[in-house]
């Protein structure tokens, strides 16, 4: 300890266990002045636990916090922001009723008036290069301009770290651009920033140094341009990290699941009206569509497989069969099965057991109700099939959905669609928050279910994830889904252009 | 040493059954301190409360009598409350289906014959599925929140009934008295045991539990109630209608209170009066809850809400306790369970400081 005097922020063994976890052990992080630091690792190694320390959410077990070389408790997080630590977090506390600099003076009790805040918020969106119009009220921004306002709101109270949880996950690869500017320009000011992220290309453009956290302890600190992203994944994971095999020798049929001109109107305030809808997805074809979160995914996924149900018929066509205006349980007989994004509450059923899970979307094909009655001889082998063929690790099928880790509920619900055979299958997010070895062995299950002649369409909004597995890419914005181009022919820019909602052929025509 | 409360891992189990029986023993303390602010000796008390009763068998069969209404409407109301459907209006439906099915008991009253007391019965079901299928028709049509409608029809029903009984169905010979006449024997439940008041209604109760026992356990129907509960969004995508499984509960509901309350009436009542129920549509919210919402645990407690309506009348005659003793009891009850309930989801742990930071 001896440099401790040159670290802006200097943390030693912060120690914080819930019933169950040792969500972090001992954890070290120091921070210079004018760093980006990266906090990198896995959902679930811990780091946003020690981000809420820092932050003064959550209260350190053990664990000393120094600021320039003083030690520091941060009680909470009005503390921590008299401390010059200011956060952006995942999800905005914004009023939406509200115009941005009235959003900006709740946030931060400032004695000046609206009229100077507004100026002054002017005088930095311009100087950080973050365009935004203090008069326009929150409900007509987008994703990005909401987050910027988040970010003034930090600045203005001149912090000396700035503390940035996963800012790019509703964002799309234009607007990524942009924000590294912002950040780089901010760093070079002289602003330390806390980065976090398990995303590698990301820490590769704009991190100095890292630290890796995995499974709750350190793993190590490194200068980032040393690393090569596979030795920072490999860090991460703790395994030999391999690029999964791209080979597409399937056989591509005919038309399995067909959408026309489908139309919905949203049922609340919130959601989201889905606009003329046309998919197509072939027998032995992967289709993804990717967007930023809040676009009608859900939507999406529930018109497709009946929770919604249309007026029109002739909207959704199952196999050429009419399947609009049938339920979930109608469409599923008829083949097509669905994974909805939300895990607990959704996909399954979080206070029954497994053997109930499986139960839940397997009656019908599984054949496991006689005259009204649960078979549950069989409906306990099909839950064990699940679990052996898909490597569920649980010590057996009768505990309950809400113990499993996130990864392997997600192996059990996939296991459980794909047990079914389905012959054709949406599925929306189908590796978010499951840890590295489980995102490979979905993936793979995907790709052997297309090879066998089914029909997959994968809704996510992990970009990686969908050019890395998909014959044809096309993205959801606001409701609208936008045209299918083959994978090979796109690059994740052009991608990032459909999920902003851009014409690519109108776009290119612009551009010459 | 400051207590404080830790959420479990997993949900207890042991606790969700220990949690009854902690209530019931908190509420005989808190009982012992109110005999003794009464200025009761609370063994006295205790005893005429809970022993005194079961003493006899009279006692013994009037336990059953009270229990047959509560077990009933306990197992259905269970069902309704798995699903997150809170019909609380069972009094109601119990009110309605007694007052149909008593009019159908006084329109044979000429007559004899088997056929009358299964027409009756089916009235009180049939009665009481219409008064719950109002509660539905508002709340999947609406969206009318069913714990406001199916409370405010309670007192529609039990005024309705007042209405009957001072007028159409008073009886021409009574002296004007608000009550029907005293139904004629074809229309009486057959007496169990001898010199008691034990009617073949128990029995009946007692399948109803067996019912709702399969079914919550076996069939898809039970599992659609349960999932309807616990998760609503897991139940839509499984392809079942919240709608279908609001509908279907509170016909179950509203059916076997309205079968209780016919079976009040043809039973222990044998006529038509102003009030033909001490509140045995209510208690029976707290009967579903001590009983876990599991169709046995409704019987056991079914029978030991029953105690408290024959403890605290024998409370009245013996001690001079008011009437009112018997609704402190169940209220003090439900309140302990609730409070002991919070120790499914967390443990108690007691600690110098929760939390420690270290400072060097």
């Amino acid at each position: 300890m001896t440099s401790s005097n040159n670290y802006l922020l200097d943390i030693q063994g912060m120690t914080k266990s819930f019933p169950g976890v040792l969500a972090n052990d001992g954890v070290d992080l120091q921070i210079k002045p004018g760093e980006v630091h990266a906090l990198l690792g896995e959902n679930g190694a811990g780091k946003s636990t020690l981000v809420k320390m820092i932050y003064g959410i959550l209260k350190p077990d053990h664990g000393t916090i120094r600021i320039k070389g003083t030690p520091v408790t941060i009680d909470d997080p009005a503390k921590a922001r008299e401390l010059g630590i200011a956060m952006v977090f995942q999800h905005f506390s914004l009023f939406e009723s509200l115009n941005v600099v009235e959003n900006i003076a709740l946030g931060i009790h400032a004695d000046s008036d609206l009229k100077s805040l507004a100026k002054e918020v002017v005088e930095l969106s311009e100087r950080y290069g973050l365009p935004l119009d203090p008069n326009r009220h929150v409900y007509t921004l987008s994703v990005g301009e909401r987050q910027r306002i988040e970010i003034l709101r930090c600045l203005l109270q001149k912090p000396q770290l700035l503390v940035m949880d996963e800012p790019t996950s509703v964002l799309t690869p234009q607007e990524v651009q942009k924000l590294f500017m912002t950040l780089n320009r901010l760093a070079e000011e002289g602003l330390s920033i806390l980065y976090i992220s398990h995303k590698l290309d990301e820490i590769k453009a704009l991190c100095h140094r890292a630290t890796i956290l995995r499974m709750g302890k350190k793993v190590a600190t490194v200068t980032v341009s040393e690393q090569s992203t596979t030795s920072l994944a490999n860090m991460m994971m703790g395994e030999a990290f391999t690029e999964s095999s791209k080979t597409r020798n399937r056989q591509i049929g005919e038309v399995r699941l067909r959408v026309n001109d489908l139309n919905t109107q949203a049922t609340d305030a919130t959601g989201i009206s889905l606009k003329d809808i046309n998919i197509e997805v072939r027998a032995g074809e992967i289709v993804g569509i990717a967007g930023v979160a809040g676009n009608g995914q859900d939507e999406l996924l529930k018109a497709l497989n009946g929770e919604e149900s249309n007026t029109d018929a002739s909207s959704v066509l199952i196999e050429d069969r009419q399947a609009g205006k049938l339920g979930p349980n109608d469409r599923r007989r008829a083949g097509l099965a669905s994974v909805p994004e939300k895990r607990l509450g959704h996909g399954a059923i979080p206070d029954m057991d497994l053997i109930d899970n499986a139960f839940m979307t397997g009656y019908q094909r599984m054949g496991l109700l006689i005259r009204g009655i649960i078979n549950y001889r069989k409906t306990r082998s099909f839950a064990q099939q699940v679990i052996n063929d898909y490597g569920v690790k649980t010590s057996s099928s009768t505990v309950s959905a809400e113990s499993l880790s996130g990864g392997n509920l997600q192996k059990f619900i996939i296991g459980r669609e794909l047990t079914q055979q389905p012959d054709i299958l949406v599925v929306s997010q189908p590796t978010w928050g499951v840890d590295a070895g489980a995102t490979q062995t979905i993936r793979q299950a995907l790709r052997d279910l297309a090879e066998q002649g089914a029909a997959v369409l994968i809704i996510s909004q992990d970009l990686d994830e969908l050019m890395d597995i998909t014959d044809r890419i096309g993205a959801i914005c606001g409701g609208r889904v936008s045209s299918f181009y083959p994978t090979e022919s796109v690059t994740i820019d052009q991608v990032g252009l459909l999920m902003a909602g851009v014409d690519l052929e109108a776009g290119a025509e612009h551009a010459s | 040493m400051l207590p404080s409360l830790v959420k479990r891992q997993q949900p207890s189990t042991l606790m969700v059954y220990l949690s009854p029986v902690i209530a019931l023993i908190l509420s005989m303390v808190a009982g012992v301190i109110l005999f003794l602010i009464m200025k009761v000796s609370p063994f006295g008390g205790l005893h005429a409360f809970f022993i005194e009763p079961l003493s006899t068998k009279y006692g013994i069969a009037e336990l059953g009598v009270k229990a047959t209404p509560l077990v009933l409407i306990g197992v259905a109301l269970s069902l309704g409350f798995k699903a997150g459907v809170w019909n609380i209006g069972a009094e109601g439906q119990l009110t309605i289906g007694g007052l149909c099915g008593g009019a159908m008991a006084l329109y044979f009253y000429e007559q004899q014959g088997f056929h009358i007391i299964p027409l009756i019965l089916a009235t009180g079901i049939v009665s009481g599925m219409a008064y719950a299928s109002i509660v539905a028709f508002l709340r999947v049509k609406f969206n009318a929140n069913e714990i406001l409608t199916s409370l405010m029809l309670s007192y529609v029903a039990v005024l309705f009934l007042n209405l009957m009984v001072h007028g159409p169905l008073k009886d021409p010979d009574g002296f004007n008295f608000p009550e029907s006449r005293m139904f004629s024997d074809s229309a009486l439940l057959p007496i169990l045991l001898e010199g008691t008041r034990l009617h073949i209604g128990a029995l009946l109760a007692l399948t109803v539990v067996a019912i709702g026992w399969i079914v919550m356990s076996k069939t898809l129907l039970g599992y659609q109630i349960k999932a309807a509960g616990s998760a609503p969004a897991a139940s839509e995508h499984a392809g079942f209608r919240r709608s279908k499984v609001i509908w279907i509960t509170l016909l179950i509901g509203g059916g076997i209170a309205g079968l209780a309350g016919a079976i009040e009436v043809s039973g222990p009542i044998g006529q038509l009066q102003p009030s033909i129920s001490p509140g045995y549509g209510f208690t029976a919210i707290i009967v579903a809850y001590v009983g876990r919402l599991h169709p046995v645990g409704a019987m056991l407690a079914g029978i030991l809400l029953a105690l408290t309506y024959l403890g605290g009348e024998t409370a009245q005659i013996q001690l001079n306790l008011p009437v009112a003793v018997t609704g402190v009891f169940q209220a003090l009850l439900l309140f302990f369970l609730l409070a002991c309930d919070v120790l499914i989801h967390y443990r108690i742990q007691f600690t110098e400081q929760a939390v420690r930071v270290e400072n060097t």
